[in-house]
C-alpha cells in the first residue's frame, strides 16, 4: 500500500489535506490512492446540509460538531461555495463560523469550490467524502451554499439531507429551488426565536403531506436557535433517528448505491470530456467540428456522433 | 425658491447658453473626462443654476442656523461665537506616555481630549489576557483598571477640559473607570464632560470591535443613557459614527444614510424602555468622516442635520436640543498615503475645511504620518496647526455657513438627503437595522464600494496623487514614533500589584452583584461603578458580561 | 488539468480592519484563485491548523493594528516548526520600512503596504509559489 494511503488510513491531517488536493486535482497519483483507500470506507454517517444564504447552516454545523465531538465521534465537515464562471476562483468563507472547531484534533475541515459546470456539486466531492471515511470519521458533513444544482446532488452522496428553512420574510421557502425541498430526510427551522416560525412549519407541513403520502417515515420538522445551542440535541438524535431507520429499512444499501452510481457516471463523464478535450487525442477533431458547425456544413447532433464514433470504434 | 416664472427664464436661457456657448467651446477645449463623478458615483453636471434647487422651500428645506431644520448650522452664528473644539484623537503605549502626550497637545492649543485605545481595551481583555500578545499600545493606550485611568488624566485638569473616548463594546466600564477617577480626585461628577463612543451598530457594520451580540450591547446602550442624562448630564453617552463605516470603504451617501438610521434605531430602543426623547436625545451625538470630493463632503454635513432634525422631530422630540444634530469630524484616515507622505498635510487641510465649512462641533486633523505610524508629535502639532490656521487665517469663519446658497451645493445635499431615504427603504425591507446587519446588507454594500474605488484607482479612472500618478523614488525620511519598551512589562506588573492588593472580599461581592443584575435587567451602570471603585480589571468586570451575554459572531461577508 | 492556488487570508490578533483583507482576497479570487477566509481574531495556531487543512500554497497575513512584528513572525515561525516551510507567506498592512527586511528573515516573503496595487500582490504570488 502506498505511503500517502496508509497515513489516510491513519487519520493524518496532512496527508487527508494532500490527498484531497490531489483528488480535486485529478492528479494521476490520487487514482491508486483512491483504489487502496476504498475498501476501508463505509463507516461514516453522510449528512448533507443546505438552505438558502444566511440560514445559518455553519452556525448549524458548529454546534452539531461540538454535540457529536461529546458523543466522541470524529468529524468531517466539507464547506462548498461556488467558483466563479468567470475568473475560475472562489471566495471560500465558511471557515470562518468554524474556526474554534478547527483547534480540535478530532474535527477535519475542508474548503471547496464547485468548480464544475452549471453550478454543480465538483465530481472531486465524491473522492473527498471517500477520504475523509477511510480516514476513519464516524460523521462527515457536507455544506452547501446557495440555490442550485448543487443542492440537489448533494441527496446523491448524503444518507441523511437536511433542508434549512428561516422563518420570517415569508420567501425562505420559496426562494428554494423547486426540487429541493423535496430532498430533505429532515427540515429545520433555524433561527426559531424570529417571527413567521409557525407560518414556515405549516408551509412545510403541507408540503411534506403531498411528498411523503406513500413512505412510511413522516419527515420530521426540527426547530432549532442555533446561535442559542437551541434544538441542536433534538436535531442530533433525530438525525441519527434516520441513520437507524435506513439500516432497519436496508435503505442505506439502496442510498450508498445511489451515490456510487452517481459517482461512477462523474468519474466517467469526466475521464471522457479529458479523452475529447485533450489536446494529444481528440481536440484537433473538436475544433474542426467547430468550424463545421459554424458554418453550417454539419449540424452538432451529426458532429457529437461522429466524435463519438472515434472513440466507440 | 425662485419665481416660477423666472425660471422658466433661465431654464431657456442655460439651454441657449449650453448650445450656443459652452457646446462651441468645448469642441476645441475638450474635456478632461466623458464623465465627472463624485466618491458616490452621482455625476457631476457642468453647471448648477437655480433651476437645479427650484423645488426648495427656504423656511421648510433650509432655514437659518439655529433653527429648525438646523440644515444651517446649529447655533444662530456658529464660529462668530465659539469656534470649533480642537479634538486630537491620541493614545499609545502606556498611560504615563500617552499622558505626557495630552500635556504637549493641551500646552499648543488643543481644547479638547480624545482618546484612542488600543486592541485589548477596545474588545475589554487586560494586557495580561493571552489573546492581548504583540497588542500593547500598538494602536492606542492599554487601560485595564481605574489605576492606568488615574495615570491617564494625572494633572490634567478633567473638571475644566472635555474627553471623548473612542471605546464601544466595554464603554459602560471604561466610563465608569473615567467617573470613579474624578470621584476619587473630589470633582463633582455632574459637572464632568465628555463623550463615549458606544455605537456598537456601526462595530457590526464596519469596525469590528464588538464584544456583545446585539440585543444585550444595546441594552448597555440604554443604561448609558438612562444614567447619563440623570448623574451625569454634561456627558454625551453615544457617538453615533459614520467614521469607521467610510474608513471600511462606504460611500459618502452610504456613510451619512447608515448612520442617521443607526441613530434613529437608538432613539426606538431607548424610547422602548420608556425614557423620555428629550431627556436622552440632546446627549446623542455624532462622529463623521471628511474625505476627498470637498462638496460632497460639506453637503453630507448639511444633509446630515436636516434629516435628524426632520426624524427627531416625528419621533416626538421638542427641545431644539433634541432636534439639532451636533457631530465631531475626522479627516480620512484611509485616504493618507505613505508614498511621498508629506503631502498628507495638504490632503487633510482640505478636508478639514470641508468639515468646517459643513459647520461641524469638533475636529480631529490625522497626521502625515499615519500611513506609516503612530503620529509623532511634530506630525501630530502639524496637523493641529492647520486647524488653528483655517480658524484664525482663512476667514472661513466670518460668516454662518459660507456655502449656503450655492446652487450646486444645495442641490447634492437635496440629492443626498433623498438619496437617504432610498436606502432607509432598503433597509426595511431587510426588516429594519438588525435583521440587515444579520443579513449582511451593509457589510455587502461598504465590500462592493470599497472593491469599486480600488479598482478604479487600479484602473487609473481616479488619481491619486502619489500612488498611481505624480509618483517618485525616494528615500521617506518621517521620523517614526518610537515607544517606551518597558511600558508593558510595566503595566503588566501593576496589574499584579492591583490584585493583589485590593480588598479582594469587597471585589468578589461587586462582581457577583454585577452577575446576578447583568442576568436580571436592571441598569447596571451603578453596579459597574461599584465594580471599578474595587478595582475590578477591565476584563474581569467584562469576563462576567460575557459569561451572561455571550460573544458575537459576524456573518461572513466579502 | 489546470491546478489552481489555494490562499489562506488570514487576520491574526485583535484588529477589526478587513477591508484590506476582503478586497485582497476577491481581487485573488478575480486572478482564478481559491481563497479561504478566516475571519478576524486568529491565533498563530488556527492560522497554522486551517492552513494544514486546507492545503494552501500560500498563507496572507493582514494586520493594521501594529503588531506585525509579534504576530506575522509568531506564524512564520510555528509555520517552519511544523513543517509548512514550503507554503509562501506574505504579509500586508501599516508596516513600517525599516520593519521589512527583519520579516523578510523570519520568511514573510513579501511585504505589501498601503496603496499596493493588486495585480502586484497576484503577480508576486504567481511568481513565488513554490507548490
Amino acid at each position: 500500500m502506498n505511503d500517502i494511503a496508509k497515513k489516510v488510513l491513519s487519520g493524518d491531517q496532512r496527508a487527508i489535506a494532500r490527498l484531497i488536493t490531489l483528488a480535486e486535482n485529478n492528479d494521476s497519483a490520487a487514482t491508486k490512492v483512491m483504489a487502496d483507500i476504498h475498501p476501508h470506507t463505509g463507516n461514516a454517517h453522510i449528512i448533507g446540509i443546505t438552505g438558502v444564504m444566511g440560514s445559518g447552516k455553519s452556525t448549524l454545523i458548529c454546534e452539531l460538531t461540538r454535540i457529536f465531538r461529546k458523543q466522541r465521534k470524529k468529524v468531517g465537515i466539507i464547506a462548498i461555495d461556488p467558483t466563479s464562471p468567470f475568473s475560475g476562483g472562489a471566495l471560500l468563507g465558511d471557515r470562518v463560523r468554524m474556526m474554534e472547531l478547527a483547534m480540535d484534533d478530532g474535527v477535519f475541515i475542508r474548503s471547496m469550490g464547485t468548480r464544475g459546470m452549471l453550478g454543480g456539486l465538483t465530481s472531486a466531492v465524491y473522492d473527498v467524502v471517500e477520504i475523509l471515511d477511510a480516514s476513519g470519521k464516524d460523521v462527515i458533513m457536507v455544506e452547501t451554499v446557495g440555490v442550485g444544482q448543487a443542492e440537489v446532488d448533494v441527496i446523491k452522496i448524503a444518507d441523511t439531507t437536511l433542508v434549512i428553512i428561516v422563518p420570517g420574510l415569508g420567501d425562505s421557502i420559496q426562494t428554494l429551488k423547486a426540487g429541493v425541498m423535496e430532498i430533505a430526510d429532515i427540515y429545520v427551522v433555524n433561527k426559531a426565536d424570529r417571527q413567521g416560525v409557525q407560518q414556515a412549519v405549516a408551509e412545510i407541513e403541507s408540503l411534506v403531506d403531498i411528498s411523503c403520502s406513500e413512505k412510511d417515515r413522516k419527515t420530521p420538522i426540527m426547530q432549532t436557535i442555533s446561535k442559542d445551542g437551541k434544538g441542536i440535541e433534538e436535531l442530533v438524535k433525530e438525525i441519527i433517528n434516520h441513520f437507524k431507520y435506513l439500516e432497519k429499512t436496508k435503505e442505506i444499501e439502496a442510498q450508498r448505491r445511489l451515490r456510487y452510481e452517481a459517482e461512477l457516471i462523474e468519474i466517467i463523464k469526466k475521464s471522457l470530456m479529458n479523452f475529447i478535450f485533450d489536446e494529444s487525442k481528440l481536440k484537433n477533431t473538436v475544433e474542426k467540428k467547430l468550424d463545421q458547425i459554424s458554418s453550417k456544413e454539419v449540424d452538432p447532433y451529426t458532429a457529437a456522433n461522429e466524435i463519438l464514433g472515434k472513440i466507440l470504434k | 425658491m425662485f419665481d416660477k416664472k423666472e425660471i422658466d427664464i433661465i431654464k431657456r436661457e442655460k439651454n441657449k447658453w449650453q448650445k450656443e456657448i459652452y457646446s462651441k467651446h468645448i469642441k476645441n477645449h475638450t474635456e478632461r473626462k466623458k464623465k465627472f463623478e463624485n466618491l458616490s458615483a452621482n455625476e457631476i453636471k457642468n453647471l448648477y443654476t437655480p433651476a437645479d434647487i427650484f423645488h426648495l422651500d427656504y423656511l421648510k428645506d433650509i432655514g437659518f442656523p439655529g433653527d429648525f431644520p438646523f440644515l444651517r448650522g446649529i447655533h444662530p452664528n456658529m464660529y462668530r461665537g465659539k469656534l470649533w473644539t480642537f479634538r486630537m484623537f491620541s493614545g499609545f503605549g502606556s498611560a504615563e506616555e500617552t499622558n505626557l502626550r495630552y500635556k504637549y497637545l493641551l500646552k499648543h492649543g488643543e481644547t479638547g481630549l480624545s482618546v484612542a485605545f488600543d486592541y485589548p481595551t477596545l474588545y475589554g481583555y487586560d494586557t495580561d489576557h493571552p489573546l492581548s500578545r504583540g497588542e500593547f499600545g500598538k494602536c492606542g493606550v492599554a487601560i485595564s483598571s481605574l489605576k492606568d485611568m488615574e495615570i491617564l488624566f494625572k494633572d490634567i485638569p478633567i473638571n475644566k477640559v472635555t474627553t471623548s473616548m473612542t471605546i464601544n463594546g466595554p464603554a459602560a466600564i471604561v466610563w465608569g473607570f473615567y467617573i470613579a477617577n474624578a470621584e476619587n480626585r473630589s470633582i463633582d461628577r455632574r459637572i464632568i464632560g465628555g463623550t463615549i463612543q458606544n455605537d456598537i451598530l456601526k462595530e457590526y457594520i464596519a469596525q469590528k470591535s464588538w464584544i456583545f451580540p446585539p440585543e444585550p450591547s444595546m441594552r448597555l446602550i440604554v443604561d448609558t443613557f438612562e444614567f447619563g442624562f440623570k448623574e451625569i448630564p454634561g456627558w454625551n453617552t453615544i457617538s453615533i459614527s459614520g467614521y469607521h463605516i467610510r474608513e471600511a470603504g462606504s460611500t459618502a451617501l452610504q456613510e451619512l444614510a447608515f448612520t442617521i438610521g443607526n441613530g434613529v434605531e437608538y432613539v426606538k430602543w431607548a424610547m422602548k424602555r420608556g425614557l423620555n426623547i428629550d431627556d436622552f436625545a440632546p446627549r446623542l451625538s455624532f462622529f463623521f468622516n471628511a474625505h476627498n470630493d470637498f462638496f460632497e463632503e460639506i453637503a453630507k454635513y448639511r444633509a446630515a442635520r436636516r434629516i435628524w432634525a426632520n426624524e427627531l422631530k416625528k419621533l416626538g422630540a421638542k427641545k431644539p436640543r433634541s432636534l439639532f444634530m451636533r457631530f465631531h469630524t475626522q479627516t480620512a484616515g484611509v485616504s493618507l498615503t505613505s508614498q511621498q507622505p508629506e503631502i498628507n498635510i495638504s490632503r487633510v487641510t482640505l478636508q478639514a475645511l470641508a468639515a468646517i465649512l459643513g459647520g461641524t462641533q469638533s475636529l480631529h486633523t490625522n497626521s502625515m504620518d499615519e500611513a506609516l505610524a503612530l503620529p509623532s508629535e511634530k506630525a501630530a502639532r502639524i496637523a493641529l496647526r492647520t486647524q488653528q490656521i483655517i480658524a484664525e487665517e482663512s476667514g472661513v469663519t466670518s460668516t454662518v455657513d459660507p456655502l449656503g446658497g450655492s446652487y450646486y451645493i444645495e442641490w447634492l445635499t437635496d440629492k443626498m438627503v433623498k438619496e437617504t431615504y432610498d436606502y432607509w427603504d432598503k433597509v426595511e425591507r431587510f426588516g429594519g437595522v438588525l435583521p440587515a446587519i444579520e443579513k449582511g446588507f451593509y457589510q455587502r454594500e461598504i465590500a462592493n464600494a470599497a472593491y469599486k474605488y480600488q479598482k478604479e484607482i487600479e484602473e487609473k479612472k481616479r488619481i491619486i496623487v502619489s500612488v498611481n500618478d505624480y509618483k517618485m523614488d525616494e528615500l521617506i525620511e518621517i521620523p517614526i514614533l518610537k515607544m517606551d519598551e518597558k511600558g508593558e512589562e510595566r503595566q503588566i506588573n501593576r496589574l499584579k500589584k492591583l490584585r493583589k492588593d485590593r480588598n479582594q472580599a469587597k471585589y468578589e461581592r461587586n462582581i457577583k452583584k454585577l452577575r446576578k443584575a447583568a442576568e436580571g435587567n436592571e441598569n447596571l451602570m451603578p453596579y459597574i461603578l461599584d465594580c471599578v471603585h474595587s478595582y475590578a480589571t477591565l476584563g474581569e468586570t467584562c469576563q462576567v458580561l460575557r459569561d451572561v451575554f455571550g460573544e458575537y459572531v459576524e456573518p461572513t461577508i466579502y | 488539468m489546470e491546478r489552481k492556488i489555494r490562499v489562506l487570508i488570514a487576520k491574526p490578533g485583535l484588529d477589526g480592519h478587513d477591508r484590506g483583507a476582503k478586497v485582497v482576497a476577491r481581487a485573488l479570487r478575480d486572478a482564478g484563485m481559491e481563497v479561504v477566509y478566516t475571519g478576524l481574531h486568529q491565533t498563530a495556531e488556527m492560522i497554522i491548523e486551517a492552513a494544514i487543512q486546507e492545503d494552501v500554497d500560500v498563507v496572507g497575513l493582514s494586520l493594521l493594528s501594529g503588531a506585525h512584528m509579534t504576530l506575522f513572525i509568531d506564524v512564520a515561525r510555528l509555520m517552519q516548526e511544523k513543517g509548512l516551510g514550503d507554503v509562501l507567506i506574505v504579509g500586508g498592512g501599516i508596516v513600517p520600512e525599516g520593519d521589512i527586511p527583519k520579516l523578510k528573515k523570519e520568511g514573510i516573503k513579501g511585504v505589501f503596504g498601503p496603496g499596493t496595487h493588486c495585480d502586484v500582490i497576484v503577480d508576486f504570488i504567481k511568481k513565488n509559489v513554490k507548490r
